[in-house]
């Protein structure tokens, strides 16, 4: 589905990202850990399109297209979606207005007809449930005002919602309390299917108890420098990052 | 308002040049302003004696004026010896044939602004009697408001017809002293509209100047007088979202609007002069003096304007709330791009006791345009328990722009309250991107974040027009981000 070949980043001359390689195949669900600074986000913003960015060599393929060259919104069209580090308010765009205009934006890209109001609201509500988002956030404007953790929720809830292929979630669990890490879990988890992939990003192992990865990466400096199994996290929990460098250095 | 209005308004929008034609002979005045140019429009407009004297007594006074000091508005100075001061109307003889003659770009700028296919000929310029009855329409429209009592009319026509209303309303709500460009439009004005509501009649439509005026003529100095007599009620619409260019630059119009006892008037604006090209160059300067008068207890008058045109917009809405509980409104809109300069905002001068008044002020800025919010309230020292709200919240795209806010109070009555909020945001390339992540393009991303940070007062404005309107700022403000 998506596969990364010695991609090379940079943001105005600061070289970010130094060669990632990293081949994700429907079905399967990676974690992408590291220190602070390491370049997670960074390529969670380059796989989905954000401006800012210069790739100066290496490639990233989804399904089967050039992803780079895409727009951010024909990707999301394609399926990508980006749950972000740090939702964005929105002043005066209603929360559910906002999801219609992207869901129905969406559909209308992959030749379908766009939902009505009366099929969204319902559907909307639904999954405002299953992810435990208080129904009144829906009616307010887009993160204005939220709380970290609800936030987060809101992007949970819109994931369910868009239903995408690949969903990037970068540090989705910072900021939530231990139910609604739950149920954050339950939502990507829900969203498991042979045919869809997720990336997490996340410094807790803890999240990785609820959703068991196929995969763990260590990305530092720009590089993945570990790829291993689900006890990958859990060595890094009890031995830290220095450990790797250690591991490296010998 | 009922389909049937509604579908005799959209036709009627068509056949300004028809049904309200001024009879003025043809005649083109050379430049220059001085009595005899004053006598001389006065005279071609058949005007009584007093309105004669009434324009000279504005003109001498405007000689003794200055123009008004720029406070942070970057302007050539204005010749008003080059200037016109009265030419005939045009006819449509030497305009488009049919739609075919049009300027493609312009009618796909109708498009865009979701102006209906029928209208958009008449506004283009084309002559449309060929597919209404136009004068027929006009009639049955002039019937049903007169079996009201309800005269609405060209400012001229009411000159000839009702000289005794004229005499008695004109300037008592904007005298000719008022400013410097008061002055000017009370010396030398041609036309405008007249608006009388008699006692206890609630107005069965939203009035709309956009089908009769004659486009190419009344705008420069246009004069409007609305009076709304004790327990009476309109809604008037003054203006269009179809881009409007005019020769002319310079354009300083006058409205009074004068409410009696119980009665309400709503006056809704939208404005979309040339605002001039990319660099600024050409655009027209919009100098208005619009002021209501709640001359009676619990009246109401209420201001609603979107400006999204022009090169430099200066005007300040404005309502006397000189009755007991009287309630004055101004809820704006005001765009700039580009180039261009607004200073805009409203005088709410609180006389009577518990009166209310309320500010929402929305601008908008892209490009390096210059937004001014500019407000006075005033308790006078009777305002006991006067209350006003003023909101004041500017959006920018882009880091070339500014906006400014300057909310003056002067409150002379101790139970008097005044509140004031105000609120500075921008349009960031993280809440675009944010919004195309999602899927939604970066121009209806734009579009949305705008009309969301309108929407207070699109929802004052009638539902046709809120429409067009929020189309004309996606429109204004294309490509002005990333
Ligand atoms: N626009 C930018 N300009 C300059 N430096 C940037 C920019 N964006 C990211 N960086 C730098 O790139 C590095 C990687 O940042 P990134 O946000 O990808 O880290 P991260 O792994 O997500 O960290 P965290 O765990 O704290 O979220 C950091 O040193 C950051 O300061
Ligand atoms: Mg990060």
């Amino acid at each position: 589905m998506l596969e990364i070949n010695n991609l090379h980043v940079r943001v105005g001359d600061k070289t970010i990202l130094n060669g990632i390689n990293l081949t994700v195949k429907a079905g399967e669900v990676h974690a992408i850990m590291g220190p602070n600074g390491s370049g997670k986000s960074t390529l969670s913003h380059v796989l989905a399109g954000r401006a800012g960015y210069e790739v100066i060599e290496g490639s990233a393929r989804y399904q089967g297209k050039n992803l780079l060259e895409l727009s951010p919104e024909t990707r999301a069209h394609a399926g990508v979606f980006l749950g972000f580090q740090y939702p964005v308010e929105i002043p005066g765009v209603n929360n559910m207005y906002f999801l219609k205009a992207a869901i129905n934006a969406r559909r209308v890209a992959n030749g379908l007809t766009e939902l009505d109001a009366f099929d969204f609201i319902q559907m909307a509500k639904e999954k405002a449930k299953l992810v435990g988002l208080d129904e009144s956030l829906l009616q307010r404007a887009v993160n204005e005002g939220f709380s970290g953790g609800e936030k987060k929720r809101n992007e949970i809830f819109q994931m369910a919602v868009l239903e995408p292929q690949l969903a990037i979630l970068d540090e989705t669990d910072s900021g939530l309390d231990i139910d609604a890490l739950k149920i954050v879990a339950e939502g990507v988890n829900a969203l498991r299917d042979p045919d869809r992939a997720v990336i997490l990003v996340t410094h807790y192992q803890r999240l990785l108890d609820y959703i068991v990865p196929d995969y763990v990466h260590v990305l530092s400096e720009g590089r993945i420098v570990r790829s291993g199994g689900r006890e990958l996290a859990l060595t890094l929990e009890e031995k830290g990052y220095s450990w790797l460098k250690e591991a490296a250095a010998t | 308002m009922p389909s049937s209005t509604e579908e005799l308004q959209s036709h009627l929008r068509k056949d300004y040049e028809h049904g309200f034609t001024t009879d003025v002979e043809s005649d083109t005045l050379p430049p220059g302003l001085d009595e005899d140019v004053i006598r001389h429009i006065s005279r071609m407009k058949h005007e009584p004696d007093f309105l004669l004297e009434w324009r000279l007594e504005a003109y001498r006074h405007w000689l003794t004026q200055r123009e008004p000091n720029w406070a942070k508005l970057n302007i050539a100075p204005i010749d008003y010896q080059a200037i016109s001061y009265y030419s005939a109307p045009k006819t449509q003889a030497d305009g488009p044939k049919s739609l075919d003659e049009v300027d493609p770009k312009l009618l796909e700028t109708y498009e865009k602004l979701g102006i209906p296919l029928e209208e958009r000929a008449a506004l283009a310029g084309v002559a449309v009697d060929a597919v209404f009855d136009s004068v027929s329409v006009a009639t049955t429209f002039k019937d049903k408001l007169a079996k009201e009592g309800i005269i609405f009319c060209p400012f001229s026509e009411a000159v000839q017809e009702h000289p005794e209303l004229i005499k008695r309303y004109l300037g008592s709500v904007v005298p000719t002293t008022d400013n410097y460009f008061a002055s000017l439009n009370s010396a030398v004005f041609t036309d405008g509209s007249f608006v009388y509501i008699p006692k206890g009649v609630r107005c069965p439509m939203e009035l709309s100047t956009y089908f009769r005026i004659n486009a190419a003529n009344t705008g420069q100095f246009e004069r409007t007088l609305i009076i709304a007599e004790a327990g009476s009620y309109v809604s008037y619409l003054e203006g269009c979202t179809a881009p409007q260019r005019d020769e002319n630059q310079l354009h300083a119009a006058v409205v009074e609007l004068v409410a009696m006892e119980d009665a309400e008037i709503k006056y809704s604006t939208v404005q979309n002069w040339y605002p001039g090209d990319e660099n600024g160059v050409g655009g027209i300067y919009n100098f208005v003096t619009k002021r209501g008068d709640c001359r009676g207890d619990n009246s109401k008058i209420s201001w609603t304007q979107v400006e999204t045109g022009s090169a430099i917009t200066w005007k300040y809405p404005s309502c006397l709330l000189r009755g007991d509980n009287s309630i004055g409104e101004f809820h704006s809109i005001a765009v700039t791009n580009h180039h261009q300069q607004a200073d805009t905002g409203t005088k709410m001068v609180h006389l009577g006791k518990n009166t209310r008044s309320t500010i929402v002020s929305k601008g908008i800025s892209a490009g390096q345009a210059q937004n001014i919010y500019r407000g006075l309230v005033h308790m006078g020292k009777n305002a006991s328990s006067a209350r006003n709200h003023t909101r004041c919240d500017s959006l920018l795209m882009g880091d070339r722009c500014g906006a400014h806010t300057y909310p003056y109070m002067e409150v002379k009555n101790p139970s008097a309250r005044v509140e004031h909020e105000a609120t500075t945001s921008r349009i960031g390339e993280d809440q675009l991107f944010y919004c195309q992540q999602r899927g939604i393009s970066e121009e209806d991303a734009v579009s949305m974040i705008v009309n969301g940070f309108c929407k207070e007062v699109f929802r004052e404005l009638p539902m046709e027009f809120a429409v067009e309107a929020q189309n004309l700022l996606a429109l204004s403000l294309e490509g002005s981000v990333g």
